[in-house]
């Protein structure tokens, strides 16, 4: 059955800045992308040893999905297997095909190896929250806010999901960007409505 | 006549392009004489040393003129344009969509190309959807899949999704990998190779084999393909335990497996044959093992069909599939090369001769890096 669907949470991380629900919660100009995702960790205190052997679409995306869901997701709420997460990116993992292609001519590391497939990153959230549901990476040239919506409330309006992860996770070289949504079928105080006009606007305002 | 729903979705058309054959019926016949596609390969530009694959011929011409598009456009396009051939399904219809499913499209430019900001742009991957899409002329924009080990799978799971939501009438899900350095050296790194055929579930399995291919379903809700085989119901799920081990207790695909009978409507009676993953590495079939053994399908017969093709990553799901509804057709089932004995914990009844079976439904596994599974359901 369809029903409305309401966007508890969202955060964007891009532009060497945090911004959760429209508020900016850290800056730091002037670092790469490397020093700036880290500084995002220590920023936040957050302790997760894994974190440091993630490649840079790996620390984006778990960084942002960390914020998406600190002190706004209760989580207790749901069955791990009806938490999903519905990324897309242009890009795929080539951010990281490139370091580890570096790698081949001397002794290919299979650590980067397997950061070689976007949907590692969607593997590192499901791990850090112990989210079993429905997952899928897609590739798009841009981001498509109507293909993401059909794709989510499919999953919603069909039980198969109670709440789902979903967004843009995108990086190479010093371009970076993500916007996560976290959309629920119940309604906190100021959410709003998960529609292709809602997130689209809300991924295009950073 | 049973009722038919406005939401059944029909495979009205298929393809395998493999180092077996050029279409579906030609590699069938090379599975039912047993043929494999594995080799041994001596080619520096792959591997220092010698491996086991299931290449193209280094000549191979897929197009007459494969003049602009790399090696895993013309496979992608080679496959699809045999499949649409006698299909009735015109890919620039407004209600027909491309899916297209591969884990690394065209990274092995990085291997023969400059690396600069234009190949980047060349090897991402809707640059590929885009030309592979106007060469057919497709109306509406791609979606591309890349989910490691089940994008394919994966793609026809989003392809029946979209058709039962009523967002298209037809799909034409296509998926495709090139076997490149980048791709055997890595899995040489984590020394997943067998040094030889690989074993599916077998005692001595030691490794996978890697696989070239394209492989091309067109999906459709349209009355007039009434009568030919569905697509059921799919689901996929998440281990949420390690980026690049299989779960232990296989609980992650049990899950998948049982949520797509729960999609199709059907119990584990319903179930006549599992098309595993089987990619014949030591945890990957102990975990898939355990997993049918949760599901209740530890004594339905099961085959692997990578001793033919190797594992052809984003094309496998695939590639596996369409062989198993070219079994429906023939009521005939590919036994599993290289097995000889059990070499899982957990019981299985994996296929080891020809079977002639009348078989109404089966269920496609697969299972990959970032802890991902995916299960599909097809049947009469």
């Amino acid at each position: 059955m369809a029903t409305n669907k309401y966007l508890s949470s969202t955060c964007t991380i891009a532009k060497n800045a945090v911004n959760k629900n429209g508020i900016t919660l850290f800056k730091n100009p002037g670092t790469d992308i490397t020093a700036f995702l880290l500084s995002v960790y220590q920023h936040f205190h957050f302790n997760y040893p894994k974190f440091y052997k993630m490649d840079n679409l790996g620390k984006l995306g778990w960084l942002t999905a960390e914020i998406l869901l600190k002190d706004d997701f209760e989580r207790f709420n749901y069955e791990p297997e009806e938490i999903g997460v519905v990324l897309t990116n242009s890009n795929s993992s080539l951010d990281n095909d490139l370091k580890y292609f570096d790698t081949i001519s001397d002794i290919p590391s299979p650590s980067v190896f397997v950061y070689t497939l976007p949907n590692i990153v969607i593997g590192e959230i499901c791990i850090r929250n112990n989210f079993k549901g429905e997952h899928a990476f897609f590739i798009q040239e841009k981001f498509d806010a109507a293909f993401i919506a059909q794709q989510v409330n499919y999953l919603l309006d069909n039980d198969i999901l109670q709440a789902c992860i979903c967004g843009w996770a995108d990086v190479l070289g010093q371009d970076y960007k993500a916007t996560l949504f976290l959309v629920e079928k119940k309604k906190n105080e100021q959410a709003l409505l998960f529609s292709p006009e809602n997130i689209d606007s809300i991924f295009n305002t950073i | 006549m049973s009722k038919i729903s406005e939401h059944d979705v029909f495979v009205v058309a298929d393809n395998i392009l493999s180092p077996l054959g050029k279409t579906t019926t030609e590699n069938f016949e090379q599975l039912k004489n047993g043929v494999s596609g594995v080799k041994q390969h001596n080619n520096a530009n792959l591997s220092p040393i010698p491996f086991y694959a299931s290449l193209f011929d280094e000549n191979a011409r897929f197009l007459q003129s494969g003049e602009g598009y790399t090696k895993f456009e013309q496979l992608l396009i080679a496959s699809i344009a045999d499949a649409l051939i006698d299909s009735g399904i015109d890919p620039k219809e407004k209600k027909t969509v491309l899916i297209i499913s591969s884990t690394k499209g065209n990274i092995s430019l990085l291997e023969t190309e400059e690396n600069n900001p234009a190949l980047q742009q060349r090897i991402a991957m809707p640059a590929s959807a885009k030309l592979v899409a106007e060469y057919f002329g497709f109306q509406n924009q791609s979606i591309i899949i890349s989910n490691a080990c089940i994008s394919g799978v994966m793609s026809i799971i989003t392809g029946m999704r979209l058709l039962k939501a009523g967002q298209y009438e037809n799909v034409v899900i296509a998926g495709a990998d090139v076997i490149s350095k980048f791709i055997v050296s890595g899995f040489q790194s984590f020394q997943a190779l067998s040094p030889a055929v690989c074993r599916p579930f077998d005692k001595s399995r030691d490794g996978l084999n890697l696989g070239e291919g394209a492989a091309t379903i067109i999906l459709s809700t349209q009355k007039k393909f009434e009568g030919s085989i569905k697509v059921k119901g799919g689901s996929v799920s998440n281990d949420a335990n390690h980026i690049s081990g299989p779960s232990r207790t296989g609980a992650g695909l049990a899950q998948a497996v049982k949520q797509a009978m729960s999609d199709a409507g059907l119990a584990v009676a319903d179930i006549d044959f599992i098309s595993a993953h089987g990619t014949a590495t030591v945890y990957n079939d102990e975990m898939e093992a355990s997993a049918l053994a949760l599901s209740g399908l530890q004594s339905v017969p099961l085959n692997s069909l990578k001793g033919y093709y190797g594992h052809t990553l984003g094309a496998a799901g695939l590639i596996e599939s369409i062989v198993f509804i070219q079994s429906l057709k023939e009521n005939l089932v590919i036994p599993t090369l290289g097995f000889a004995e059990n070499g899982v914990t957990s019981e299985v009844n994996v296929c080891t001769s020809p079977l002639q079976i009348d078989a109404v439904n089966f269920i496609k596994t697969a299972s990959g890096f970032g802890g991902c599974n995916a299960a599909v359901i097809i049947g009469k």
